[in-house]
């Protein structure tokens, strides 16, 4: 894969590294032991990322080997549609994941008869979403499927696997097959949805089943290398979280670029786990290489919760003027919104840690990359929070590198 | 209420629990107190005659609360053979109305006796009245209009009994949000006997911090137990309650991630900090942790870690005191987990 930097980094290289006092290296030094001044590094970080994205223009990624990526769509925001069987969740999971419905309120929700459209506010990707309903005929060849289908990057085709399913494949199978031949490009995610409540068995063989199924069949009509992406989802659980954000992130060319840096940072700084989030919608655009697991993405979304609660409740003073007497909540976006720009004007960005009692040496920390992208880690045994200077420095490497990235 | 009266008050507290069976008794107390989440409590049965509890909180206040079972046979013993066991020394009365009940003529009645027999033995008590399950009203409307036409009722009902109107509060509330936290916290304010003592003593200890806002909270229920603030109001009065919901969800989120139970996370500290405040939570007392809310500048939030590390002493004190007095026993931690994982 295409790396950012060589791998030495942070590694002791060549004798003819120049080496310069510095204050952060002879107490702290990383368990990588760099030799390297810090502010060389900084230099050159810079430096490789400014050769490496100078231009917005898209032909900046032709760079080295032949480049996996879809054409750069840099500006664009991720947009998708779901689909599915009626009653199959659509619009539950797009007003929980977009729209930030409590889950338990779904049970309210009334049947869709046209196309339902839903952005994301005040997040980092803005995403935009549309729920297409059952009985809209949208690959019948009479049907304006360009209206639907011409400037989206994916489908995502929801199966709930708590009831009857084959006549969802069969429709799956239909799309997938109009989506091969029409557009090509876009890509095609299976939901595999309300897995709340059924037993890992049941829901191991639903998957699997599923999934044969599809591919099988796909294969007899001669599209067996179309790729589809398969989850297991619930709205009453993070899943449905952890798989809109593998959803997105293949949505953005920029996802290679961030992954290598999550993963220097982590081997660098000892740390176990490292998710970019979102922060709004609690999406992570990236993560570090090492193995993901369900219940380390859980504990950083929850922490997320904690702080963004938390500044919401003592964020407020920064509104210059006597606080409004109006009720809280009906102001809450707006307020949320004055409150990120006065926290960037104070020119502090945000951060945050929690160090615990009886779960070893472990401890959680978190960092805004900006006004929307958090950066959160939990960080592994032998990080201790002594450390911090050395995590500090370079965490703001990592996040002038971010924010380098999506710099248009 | 005025100082001297919190002072004289005992350190050991009985809280009655009740109303009708299936009212949800049972189910606030393992949420508050048991580190359940809101959908555990569908396993919980019905409880048979009176659970009791008891919770050591901040200074001396040790609360002793009895979950007695609603089912009517249990309520006819409590009013009769059992009438002045379970009814003397009540310091509070917890009676908890399930708002979409089948029977609320019943209820009413229920709860007219029960007072009776309440006023009959602890006249001074007080009495909280949770009109419960408020979620099951979609609109909010609706609720407002339930609420304070059941509450008007019950007011009658309670004046008809010899009660005074500030001896009787009423809450809304439901387990699925922090209204169950609001009312509890109430409770605990109404409970803590030296509120004032430790009030003066926060105040001070933010004085010289130059915080915000200090607030206490017990660490396994995450209730808060006292506050104070300085400097402008802030517009979120309803912060405490969902400051408890946000920290319990946290304990649960790191007892989940980590495979412990959650009645053994504790953080040793959080920090947060931004442009627009600064804020850290830390141990302050064997059972609660101090949170302190500063304005943005490092040097003073550094020196605040600090001093309410030194201040830790101070506090402590309040603790001891109550030590060398009646021995204190705890719950079992076993009980309290036992349907945690
Ligand atoms: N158990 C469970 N139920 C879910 C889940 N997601 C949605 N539901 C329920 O499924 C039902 C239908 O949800 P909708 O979102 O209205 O489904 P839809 O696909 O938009 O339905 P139509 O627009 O009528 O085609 C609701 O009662 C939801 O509460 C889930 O993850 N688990
Ligand atoms: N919708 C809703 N249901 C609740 C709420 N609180 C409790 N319940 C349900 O009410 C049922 C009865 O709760 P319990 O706590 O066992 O009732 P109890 O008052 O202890 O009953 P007894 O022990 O027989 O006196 C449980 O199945 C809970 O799921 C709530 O706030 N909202
Ligand atoms: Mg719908
Ligand atoms: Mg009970």
């Amino acid at each position: 894969m295409r790396t950012l930097f060589s791998d030495k980094i942070h590694a002791p290289c060549s004798p003819a590294a120049e080496l310069r006092p510095d204050p952060f290296e002879l107490p702290f030094q990383s368990s990588l032991h760099s030799s390297r001044s810090a502010s060389v590094v900084n230099n050159w970080l810079t430096q490789q990322f400014q050769n490496e994205l100078p231009s917005t223009n898209e032909t900046s990624y032709t760079h080295g080997a032949p480049n996996p990526l879809p054409p750069m769509r840099r500006k664009a925001n991720p947009r998708f549609v779901f689909m599915g069987m009626r009653r199959c969740g659509k619009s539950s999971v797009q007003k929980v994941v977009v729209q930030k419905l409590p889950p338990a309120d779904s049970l309210y929700l009334e049947p869709t008869y046209k196309v339902e459209h839903a952005t994301m506010h005040g997040s980092f990707l803005h995403f935009e979403s549309a729920e297409i309903p059952t009985q809209l005929p949208v690959l019948s060849p009479s049907y304006d499927h360009a209206s639907i289908f011409s400037n989206i990057g994916a489908v995502i085709w929801i199966i709930d696997s708590q009831d009857e399913y084959f006549s969802s494949i069969s429709e799956l199978l239909r799309t997938a097959v109009f989506l091969a031949k029409n557009y090509p490009s876009i890509n095609l995610d299976v939901f595999i949805h309300k897995t709340d409540g059924l037993s890992e068995e049941y829901k191991y063989d639903t998957f699997r089943e599923v999934r044969q199924r599809v591919q099988d069949e796909l294969s007899d009509v001669g599209y067996g290398h179309r790729s589809i992406s398969y989850y297991q989802t619930s709205i009453f659980d993070h899943s449905i979280f952890e798989a809109m954000s593998k959803v997105v992130q293949k949505l953005l060319p920029q996802l290679p670029s961030l992954e290598t840096l999550l993963t220097k940072l982590c081997a660098t700084c000892r740390i176990q786990k490292a998710y970019l989030f979102d922060t709004v919608s609690k999406i992570y655009i990236a993560t570090d290489a090492s193995p993901t697991l369900l219940k380390d993405y859980e504990v950083c979304s929850d922490y997320v919760d904690v702080i963004v609660d938390i500044k919401q409740l003592y964020g407020w003073q920064e509104q210059v003027g006597a606080p409004s007497t109006s009720p809280p909540q009906q102001q809450e976006q707006q307020e949320e919104d004055e409150q990120r720009q006065n926290s960037s004007d104070a020119g502090l960005i945000g951060e945050s840690i929690v160090t615990y009692d009886k779960t070893g040496d472990g401890y959680m920390f978190a960092r805004e990359v900006n006004d929307s992208l958090s950066l959160i880690c939990i960080m592994g045994k032998g990080s201790s929070v002594e450390k911090r200077v050395l995590i500090d420095y370079n965490v703001d490497v990592f996040v002038d590198a971010v924010v380098k990235i999506f710099q248009v | 209420m005025s100082s001297s009266e919190r002072g004289k008050r005992q350190k050991q507290r009985k809280v009655l629990l009740m109303g009708r069976s299936g009212a949800g008794k049972s189910s606030m107390r393992s949420i508050i107190f048991s580190n359940y989440v809101a959908k555990d409590v569908r396993r919980l049965g019905a409880t048979v005659d009176v659970e009791h509890s008891n919770i050591k909180f901040m200074g001396n206040l040790m609360l002793n609360l009895w979950d007695c079972g609603g089912q009517d046979a249990f309520v006819e013993s409590y009013l009769t053979n059992q009438r002045s066991h379970v009814f003397t020394s009540v310091a509070v009365l917890i009676f908890v109305f399930d708002i979409s009940s089948s029977e609320p003529a019943a209820d009413l009645l229920s709860f007219a006796s029960t007072i009776r027999a309440l006023h009959e033995f602890s006249p001074n008590s007080k009495v909280f009245v949770l009109f419960h399950k408020m979620d099951l009203i979609p609109s909010v409307e609706q609720k407002t209009t339930v609420f304070r036409d059941r509450a008007a009722e019950v007011r009658n009902t309670c004046e008809a009994e010899g009660f005074v109107p500030g001896q009787v509060d009423f809450s809304a509330t439901s387990i699925w949000d922090q209204s169950l936290y609001r009312a509890w916290t109430q409770v605990i304010y109404f409970l803590v006997p030296n509120a004032a003592t430790i009030e003066a003593m926060l105040q001070k200890l933010a004085d010289i911090l130059d915080a915000k806002e200090l607030f206490l909270y017990e660490r396994t229920t995450c209730l808060i137990v006292t506050h104070v603030s300085r400097g402008p109001e802030n517009p979120y009065p309803d912060r405490f309650e969902r400051l408890s919901s946000i920290l319990k969800s946290h304990k649960h989120s790191m007892a989940k991630h980590t495979g412990v139970m959650a009645s053994e996370v504790s953080f040793a500290e959080m920090q947060i900090k931004t442009g627009a405040f600064m804020f850290f939570i830390t141990r302050l007392t064997e059972n609660t942790n101090i949170a302190v809310v500063m304005p943005s500048n490092e040097g003073a939030f550094n020196v605040a870690r600090i001093n309410v590390q030194l201040a830790r002493k101070e506090f402590a004190h309040l603790d001891i005191v109550e030590k060398k007095g009646k021995e204190v026993q705890r719950v079992p931690k076993e009980d309290l987990e036992a349907l945690s994982d």
